[in-house]
């Protein structure tokens, strides 16, 4: 793949512009043909899950056993499962399912992780100890905490994107905490305090906005990161229940019946392939953008 | 360096008093009175009032909290309602195959993805850097169980090559264990060799544009001698540092594999414990996976010292 490739300066020029004028990254963006790619799969992927209710053939969680385990046809793209229900609309209505879990886990990922790193990098004193609950919530692998949270909280869509949320909380922290302790030693965050302005203010106006651009890199790989945990916490039985379409759910069950009916398990897993390719194609096209020192680094971290 | 590797072990403290607390504070984010949750579903009233006045129930959060932490470091992680037996004997019984998946698998991710990061990094731009990074970049799309559940299509189903599920234990024949273990290790370690790969690769590139790369081309050193005696050795500690977190990933996918092919490890133990709602195996396994995860963070640490001489922590 050529993202990641050796590129001149004007690449590097180009990141510190980014955040100044969007025009201008959203050409550099638009020359990444890969990255452009990655945008196209994600829009799709979005447009399905949006239009889900016009593109199922039919309720996703109708039964009818008088078609159970059923191969694709005209009625049913891409078959049945145990319970007769189509798939085609399972695997639909769970592209908007995979969309909210990603959308909604970054959204509160952001929010504890800008929250607490902020904090952490701007006030000395309540940095030791916030990183180091940070550091401990971080010894845990992303998958086994959220299993563990989702064993108290029981299963719901609502618990899959908090114990996820949770999951990422620290990972989006440390990164903050990184940056403002840059940020902060600057001279015009300097002269903002110089000037008697409230900390409220200086962090929101001056070391917010220079902390996000590593954050919103991460937060395509967190988004993929999620996608794949949800279908992972699903498929184990632990995240959403069972009759709510999910692509983990669809799998849950195409394993159980991977003689008889493989296409419980080729069509959901392609499209959680395409959907997590997307994200990470448009992710590292981004981060050549915004952040060009983790060139190569990252790809969905598959932490969850 | 004496007082660094001192340092550096007493930094897991605050790191597992952090784990041992969010144990207990999982416990109690379960619906309804800690003690009915640890005794289960069937436990009588006796039980109950037994078990409250065993775990201090009856006394204040803050006192629980540390008496928690002083069963902790005996060792003692309670014992499994369902199984009937402590909770650390029911883990040590399932270690077998979860040790050894999360070991191949390392052993995989690393045969596959650090040449491939290297023949990437030397070949820079190239088709074969441009196919292996796509490829790198598919492994990363696809979600670890899903290419166990393909292969185990493939060959299980399809070509009836290999066992399409089950464990083998290795008491019954090294060949056996192996063959049991070949498709759920190769479905961890493909997808994890990809990570590496990645890293290794830009680590790589980024040793590549080095002063002393370009002084000893210019002293003329063949290509040969410049990448693997004088980059490689200094592009490996990233790639040490991605060993370290694969292998903590690995424990995490070993967990959804065990499911995958239906192999009896750890993995299977917490899952079938959250189902079971078997709450003191699930805040054992995890408390466990958590220390293992920190200790193998702090060894890649240490190996830092011995590949690295530049690196020599003061104080």
């Amino acid at each position: 793949m050529a993202v990641g490739a050796l590129r001149p300066a004007a690449t590097v020029g180009s990141a510190a512009t980014a955040s100044a004028g969007g025009g201008t990254a959203l050409r550099a963006l638009l020359r990444r043909r890969t990255a452009v790619l990655g945008a196209l799969i994600v829009a799709v992927n979005l447009a399905v899950a949006v239009g889900a209710p016009a593109l199922a053939r039919q309720d996703p969680q109708h039964l009818d056993v008088r078609v159970r385990l059923a191969a694709p046809t005209a009625t049913h793209w891409m078959g049945t499962d145990h319970f007769g229900r189509d798939v085609w609309s399972r695997v639909v209505y769970g592209a908007r399912l995979s969309m909210i879990v990603g959308a909604s886990v970054v959204g509160l990922s952001f929010t504890g992780g800008l929250l607490f790193g902020l904090i952490a990098g701007y006030y000395r004193r309540l940095d030791n100890p916030l990183m180091r609950i940070m550091d401990g919530l971080m010894a845990f692998p992303g998958i086994i905490l959220a299993i563990a949270l989702m064993a108290s909280l029981g299963p719901s869509v609502l618990n899959v994107i908090l114990a996820l949320g949770i999951v990422y909380v620290p990972r989006v922290a440390r990164i903050v905490r990184g940056s403002v302790l840059v940020v902060r030693e600057t001279p015009y965050v300097e002269a903002a305090r110089a000037l008697g302005g409230l900390d409220l203010r200086i962090l929101g106006r001056h070391v917010l906005p220079n902390c996000l651009s590593p954050v919103i890199v991460q937060g395509t790989f967190i988004f993929a990161a999620a996608v794949l945990g949800e279908a992972a916490l699903s498929f184990l039985g632990v995240g959403v229940p069972p009759q709510i379409p999910s692509w983990g759910n669809v799998l849950a069950e195409g394993r159980l019946y991977l003689q008889q009916a493989p296409w419980l398990t080729l069509f959901p897993g392609a499209a959680i392939m395409a959907g997590i390719l997307g994200l990470n194609l448009f992710g590292d096209g981004l981060r050549d953008l915004l952040d060009p020192k983790l060139r190569g680094v990252h790809g969905a971290s598959r932490e969850a | 360096m004496k007082t660094y590797l001192l340092r550096r072990a007493l930094a897991i403290i605050p790191v597992m008093l952090v784990v041992a607390t969010v144990s207990f504070v999982l416990i109690r984010l379960a619906p309804g009175d800690p003690a009915s949750v640890l005794a289960g579903p069937d436990a009588t009233t006796e039980d109950l009032a037994q078990l409250r006045t065993a775990l201090g129930m009856d006394q204040p959060l803050p006192v629980q909290l540390v008496k928690w932490y002083a069963r902790l470091a005996q060792g003692d992680l309670g014992q499994s309602i369902f199984l009937r037996r402590p909770v650390v004997q029911a883990v040590v019984e399932r270690l077998e195959p979860t040790l050894l998946l999360t070991l191949w698998g390392t052993v995989l991710s690393i045969l596959i993805g650090v040449p491939a990061g290297i023949v990437s990094a030397r070949y820079h731009n190239t088709a074969v850097d441009q196919s292996f990074m796509a490829l790198a970049l598919l492994g990363l799309s696809i979600p670890n169980f899903l290419l166990g559940l393909l292969m185990i299509l493939v060959f299980g189903v399809w070509l009836g090559w290999l066992p399409v599920s089950g464990y083998v234990p290795l008491d019954e024949g090294v060949w056996r264990n192996l063959r049991s273990l070949l498709m759920p290790a190769v479905s961890l370690g493909l997808v994890q060799s990809a990570l590496v790969a990645r890293i290794t690769r830009s680590s790589m590139l980024d040793v590549l544009r080095e002063q002393y790369i370009l002084s000893s081309r210019a002293k003329g050193l063949s290509e040969r001698a410049v990448v693997y005696k004088h980059a490689l050795k200094n592009a490996i500690i990233p790639t040490l540092t991605v060993i370290g977190i694969t292998v903590a990933l690995l424990i995490g996918g070993a967990v959804i594999i065990e499911t995958v092919f239906n192999i009896p490890g750890v993995g299977r133990l917490i899952i079938s414990a959250v189902l079971r709602r078997d709450y003191p195996v699930v805040q054992g396994v995890v408390l466990l996976i958590a220390l293992t995860y920190t200790v193998i963070n702090l060894l890649v640490d240490l190996a830092y010292l011995v590949i690295d001489p530049r690196i020599r922590y003061t104080g």
